[in-house]
């Protein structure tokens, strides 16, 4: 694999990450609980699919195949996205959204704060604009994590289930390939082993004030960075996808 | 080819399309002007990543040059250094008060944490002046502003937050 094959997978582990995020979250516009929390979540969805577009451009240019941000998020298929299985889970209730995107915040926070020093320009510059939005969101999810654990006898039973169900796919989130061994080398990318214990120090000290724990003995689920994905990531690109395929190119 | 300092004139006459009491340039989001050959080159900022303002400000700043008779330049975009509310002088930030929208604290002083999201910011109420106020929703109307209400006339207010 050579610097640029990898530096194309890289980018689009990150631009995937959070163009699904959003997309997921972007489902919660008109069905947040009350107007404001509408409103946050259909805002933070559009900082993390305005990123995501900002990456892809950028893979795209790397790719160097004449391709737009557009036509990496929907001309590829299910197995050629490199999120993780975090990122495509179902909103199945408030408590749940807020777990997955809290867990992806906590990393977000520190990976995008590597990736500021990143050797490659264009990436570091990515990463200083949303380091400052996600900072934003991190103190969103954090708040609601703790008003929900220390709330009333239901909010937490949700938020305990939500966290019991999701952490199995936190894992991944720090596993690396040869794609990171050939980045690191070039000082491009940042080690992402060194990253699990401050991301467990900051989801607990979180969780404890909300009055609420982690699982142990979880089996931690992997695949993504092959591209493979839970059950939920094609009926996503199904929806996500279907206006630029059967209209391809079209514009507004 | 008109010269760069009447080309900043034309530009600070474009409103932000959220916003119209400041415009693009007193937002910060014209980084620069310069000339490659006979070609302008305009180099724009994002405010936020997914600011949807963006497309129309590009679209308006088209418009403008085009009705002032200059027809061959190119809109750039930079990520770097990343946008920042220190760029609003105090003058712009006066407009946004009588407008009704709080106007940015300085960065420096408030710098949030990435981590703890530990902040203290006193943000006053464009109505009354009053410092007594409460933070409703970190995210408002537009991506870039958050829901306050003032304890003291009560009334609800937008506070352009500081990045």
């Amino acid at each position: 694999m050579t610097k640029q094959e990898a530096l194309y997978i890289y980018l689009l582990r990150l631009a995937d990450q959070h163009l699904i995020l959003g997309h997921r979250l972007s489902e919660m516009s008109s069905k947040g609980p009350f107007l404001e929390e509408d409103i946050a979540c259909s805002n933070i969805a559009l900082d993390l699919i305005g990123n995501a577009n900002h990456i892809l451009q950028y893979a795209a240019e790397v790719e160097g195949k004449n391709k737009t941000a557009d036509d990496l998020a929907f001309l590829r298929d299910e197995r050629n996205f490199y999120n993780t299985f975090l990122a495509e889970q179902p909103n199945v209730d408030f408590a749940y959204v807020m777990v997955r995107h809290f867990f992806a915040d906590v990393f977000d926070s520190l990976v995008y704060a590597e990736l500021t020093k990143s050797s490659d320009e264009t990436l570091a510059a990515i990463a200083a604009k949303a380091l400052k939005e996600i900072t934003y969101h991190l103190r969103h999810t954090s708040k609601w994590i703790i008003r929900l654990g220390d709330g009333t006898e239901v909010s937490k039973t949700r938020v305990q289930n939500a966290i019991n169900e999701l952490y199995r796919f936190t894992g991944e989130l720090f596993e690396m390939n040869e794609v990171d061994t050939i980045l690191i080398n070039e000082k491009i990318a940042c080690d992402l082993s060194a990253l699990h214990t401050p991301w467990l120090a900051k989801v607990n000290a979180v969780l404890t004030e909300a009055t609420l724990t982690l699982p142990s003995d979880t089996f931690m689920q992997r695949g993504s960075r092959n591209g493979v994905h839970t059950e939920h990531l094609g009926f996503l690109l199904a929806e996500m996808q279907h206006l630029h395929r059967a209209f391809p190119g079209a514009q507004w | 080819m008109k010269p760069i300092a009447e080309i900043w004139k034309v530009l600070e006459g474009i409103p932000d399309p959220e916003i119209p009491v400041i415009s693009v340039v007193e937002l910060g989001i014209i980084r620069a002007l310069r000339y490659e050959g006979h070609s302008l080159i305009i180099t724009i900022t994002p405010t936020y990543s997914g600011c949807p303002a963006m497309t129309a400000i590009s679209m308006d700043i088209h418009n403008n040059l085009r009705e002032n008779g200059i027809e061959d330049f190119k809109i750039e975009t930079v990520y770097t250094p990343a946008w920042t509310t220190d760029w609003m002088n105090a003058e712009a930030k006066e407009k946004l008060r009588k407008y009704g929208i709080a106007p940015p604290n300085e960065l420096v002083k408030h710098k949030l944490n990435v981590l703890t999201g530990d902040h203290d910011e006193e943000v006053n109420c464009p109505h009354c002046g009053s410092s007594n106020t409460s933070l409703t929703s970190q995210f408002g109307s537009t991506a870039c502003k958050s829901l306050y209400k003032c304890n003291d006339c009560l009334e609800p207010f937008d506070y352009f937050k500081c990045i």
